[in-house]
């Protein structure tokens, strides 16, 4: 075992661990933690832009970027922190160009914006042009470009290093145990402040738009020592996966003109959001794309899918803002998108919920109360900026604005303590797991139980749930993890035990599963990504709060899921009917 | 609105969507390597049913998940954008996730092992810090003098165009790990890293060129390449690699970017 001292540590380096990185490192002696090389994140998939009320094409202000977005998170959003995103989003923006990113631009050289899901002049008006982006590329520009200029600020980073547990100790935050899979060994890093970016945790549905590697890491570790995860049961369904891959295919593509359409060739979204169309925000439009599969409009010999049509577009138009999901499709579908539509389904994609923190990045441990050096930022956290459904590329403003914050607060948090000292033994817990996955005799596949959860998540837990689906989710989930006690790896070796590393992340699944089933099935209202048959409408009065669960572990070992609540925060907004 | 292609399928869509029902009998011949066992690397075939739709690296899960979990490689995104999955896939470099089986002869046995020129470390794995210390030797960051604007540095269009090929490098290695220079001579900054270089000398809001030009006008810089076009055929993201280095040769003629 190694010992590190460092006054930050920060883990995963993706969006928003690099762009907290490039803060902390200017303030503070910092090391980023990262499972995979840092251009592998999936940041670099996010497609469509990043929006911020730069008004370069049309007229357009923060006030009401932050309307859509309160209204996208059906009200569930923290309206504070909201405020602050969409107010820090034209700096963010322009942070990213004078780093060096290649938006694409207007015939003024200025930096160019589109229309997305959700955004709207003048608090619903018509669909306002405010996403920057480049090409169909956002994402993988901004990844490329924190990681040019890491490199250009020096930042230290360990790679395939998979941090499995946070040190507190007497309340205060101590450091991270890590284990590094090129050599099995396990590190210690001491740290004054520590912040988790490591992203979402969307492998425990099939059907996802996510990276294998996203496995709720973070948010699992975070959960076991005690602190609260919030509004878990809140995931978005993309609405235009390929069909059955779950490839992302961009939002961008309705921003640039394309059209949902069913089997009759009908573009069934006037139905159901009259004024918004095709950009309606995320769950209204994949509530109807299910709507018509189970009413029997699907496309293709099962019904199961409808279309992303752009045959309409000019191929110039798709060569030169929708190359990459061009290419997608085929790639991916052998078709032409030029001629041909694309068959897409919803796709899992995106975690509302996670770890709770305030605007400043620091994790809460209850509802008002921080963890001294603890903070997170990304996907991984849960401001709440997205409430009930993320906007359309607020996750890539989100890494951005509160990577920042989150880098900039943990340097200065470290600047002005000592450290905490570490718990006696503290790799203990680390090593235990390890050694007991490498021994173990039992008789249960990683991909078995994995196949299940997955299937057991998108029959039960996806874009439509009841009370019964979720039951049974629960129960799924809970014998899959007593079997999951008896699981077992073939790989017994130290050099890169990949074999390892997807049993330690089926682990993390399978608690945030139960978490996701636990908190949905409480939670006896539709409200953006969570909709109930069974509770069709909203219930301001009883649940305008947030979830907040916590593991609690009996004197015998056993653990159980406590659901306690918190308020929303109220600014200007009071909530209304949510139509588009 | 007309939807003409709605109700017209092309034979293309209908094999989109009749699909994922024929499964074959595909080998997958894959060269291990672990230290830890044996100081050599072995070939060992797999047999496995496939869809031929399928991507190779969904076969190298699925023997990974069902038949021998110590099978050993990197892979992320699984779509072709995170770089992770570069390996030899019937003597080309590929990216796995982007490779379908059907693309790649599945009659006959699929070759598959570690892109070459850098240390393998077990099975797929290789190890990438002299790649990513090459990268990092050309400075690929923006450079800039004097005070930073208010607003955005403008950019016209065709500007932006000129480095837009370059902008779409993923550092899978692919490119660099073909070239036979690379192989003979691990000094050499290879494709990728110039490839970045380029991305940066030909934006017009950087003001680095002339310390980059010097960087790659080393002996072990752009003056290796030796033309053969491995990297370009190799690029998973369709980027003119050879032509980017051609036009890195040619700025550090003229001086001119």
């Amino acid at each position: 075992m190694q010992i590190h001292k460092y006054d930050t540590v920060i883990v995963g380096a993706g969006g928003a661990g690099m762009r907290a990185a490039i803060e902390s490192t200017q303030r503070s002696r910092t090391a980023v933690l990262t499972k995979l090389y840092p251009t592998r994140s999936h940041t670099g998939a996010a497609q469509g832009g990043m929006c911020a009320a730069l008004a370069n094409v049309e007229e357009d202000n923060w006030e009401w970027h932050t309307f859509d977005t309160v209204k996208g998170g059906d009200y569930l959003v923290d309206q504070d922190a909201a405020e602050i995103m969409c107010k820090e989003a034209i700096d963010a923006v322009l942070d990213l160009e004078k780093m060096g990113l290649p938006f694409s631009r207007t015939e003024q050289g200025r930096i160019d914006q589109r229309r997305f899901g959700g955004h709207s002049r003048n608090h619903g008006e018509a669909p306002v042009r405010r996403s920057c982006y480049a090409a169909d590329r956002t994402g993988h520009m901004i990844l490329q470009t924190l990681f040019q200029n890491c490199v250009k600020h020096g930042v230290e980073f360990f790679n395939e290093f998979y941090v499995l547990d946070l040190l507190i100790n007497d309340g205060k935050t101590a450091g991270v145990v890590a284990y590094e899979l090129a050599t099995g060994e396990i590190h210690v890093f001491q740290a004054k402040s520590v912040v988790f970016a490591s992203g979402g945790t969307g492998k425990f549905f099939k059907v996802t738009s996510n990276a294998h590697t996203l496995t709720g890491d973070g948010q699992a570790l975070v959960y076991r020592r005690g602190l609260p995860l919030e509004d878990m049961e809140f995931f978005q369904f993309h609405p235009t996966g390929i069909w059955r891959m779950g490839i992302l295919l961009t939002e961008g593509a309705r921003g640039e003109g394309g059209i949902l359409r069913n089997k009759d060739g009908e573009r069934f979204m006037e139905r159901y959001a009259p004024v918004m169309k095709d950009l309606a925000s995320r769950d209204v439009c994949s509530r109807a794309i299910y709507t018509e599969i189970r009413e029997g409009r699907g496309c293709g010999p099962d019904g199961d899918h409808v279309y992303l049509d752009l045959t309409h577009l000019p191929p110039e138009q798709l060569d030169a803002k929708l190359p990459d999901i061009t290419e997608f499709a085929r790639t991916y579908l052998g078709i032409e998108p030029y001629t041909d539509p694309i068959p897409i389904q919803p796709t899992a994609h995106y975690a509302m919920g996670g770890i709770p923190t305030n605007v400043e990045g620091e994790v809460l441990r209850n509802n008002t109360d921080v963890v001294p050096g603890l903070y997170a930022a990304g996907e991984v956290a849960c401001v709440s900026v997205h409430g009930a459904n993320r906007l359309g590329t607020n996750s890539l403003l989100d890494i951005n604005v509160f990577g920042k914050r989150a880098g900039i607060a943990a340097a200065n948090y470290a600047e002005t303590v000592d450290y905490t000292e570490l718990p006696e033994n503290p790799a203990e817990k680390v090593q235990a797991l390890v050694d007991g996955l490498r021994e173990s005799t039992g008789t249960e596949s990683v991909a078995q139980i994995r196949k299940e959860l997955q299937e057991s998540m998108d029959t039960n837990a996806m874009v439509y749930r009841t009370g019964d689906t979720l039951k049974a989710a629960v129960a799924d989930i809970a014998a899959l993890r007593e079997r999951y006690k008896n699981v077992a790896i073939q790989d017994k070796g130290q050099r890169y035990n990949t074999d390892l590393l997807e049993a330690v992340e089926l682990g993390n699944l399978l608690d945030l599963a139960e978490v996701l089933a636990v908190s949905a099935l409480a939670r006896e209202e539709s409200r953006g990504g969570h909709y109930r048959e069974d509770f069709p409408t909203r219930d301001d009065k009883k649940f305008m709060q947030h979830t907040m669960a916590y593991q609690e572990v009996a004197a015998d070992g056993t653990t159980s899921i406590r659901l306690d609540y918190k308020p929303v925060v109220t600014t200007r907004y009071q909530p209304m009917e949510r139509k588009y | 609105m007309s939807t003409p292609t709605v109700e017209k399928h092309s034979a293309a869509l209908d094999a989109a969507e009749l699909g994922g029902v024929k499964l074959i009998t595909v080998t997958v011949r894959i060269r291990r390597f672990n230290p830890e066992e044996h100081p050599d690397p072995v070939w060992v075939d797999y047999q496995l049913e496939m869809d031929p739709k399928e991507r190779v690296l969904d076969a190298l899960n699925k023997i990974k998940w069902e038949q021998d979990g110590t099978l050993t490689y990197r892979r992320s995104c699984a779509h072709g954008i995170c770089g992770s999955d570069a390996m030899r896939i019937n003597g080309r470099n590929r990216l796995a996730c982007k490779t379908l089986l059907k693309d790649v002869n599945p009659e006959k046995p699929i070759t598959i092992e570690a892109i070459k020129g850098l240390t393998v470390l077990k099975d797929l794995i290789v190890d990438m810090d002299p790649f990513f210390q090459a990268y990092k030797d050309v400075m690929p960051f923006l450079i800039t003098k004097g005070n930073e604007p208010t607003r955005e540095r403008l950019q016209t269009a065709e500007d932006r165009e000129r480095f837009d090929d370059t902008t779409k490098c993923i550092l899978c290695a692919a490119c660099t790990s073909s070239c036979p220079v690379f192989w003979n001579d691990g000094q050499y900054f290879g494709p990728a890293a110039i490839v970045n270089a380029h991305r940066f000398i030909f934006d017009s809001r950087d003001e680095g060129a002339e310390q980059r030009l010097e960087i790659l006008n080393d002996r072990e810089g752009v003056w290796r390449c030796r033309t053969t076009f491995n990297c370009s055929e190799a690029c998973p993201r369709g980027i003119e690699v050879t032509k980017a280095i051609q036009e890195v040769k040619r700025a550090l003629v003229t001086r001119r970017f």
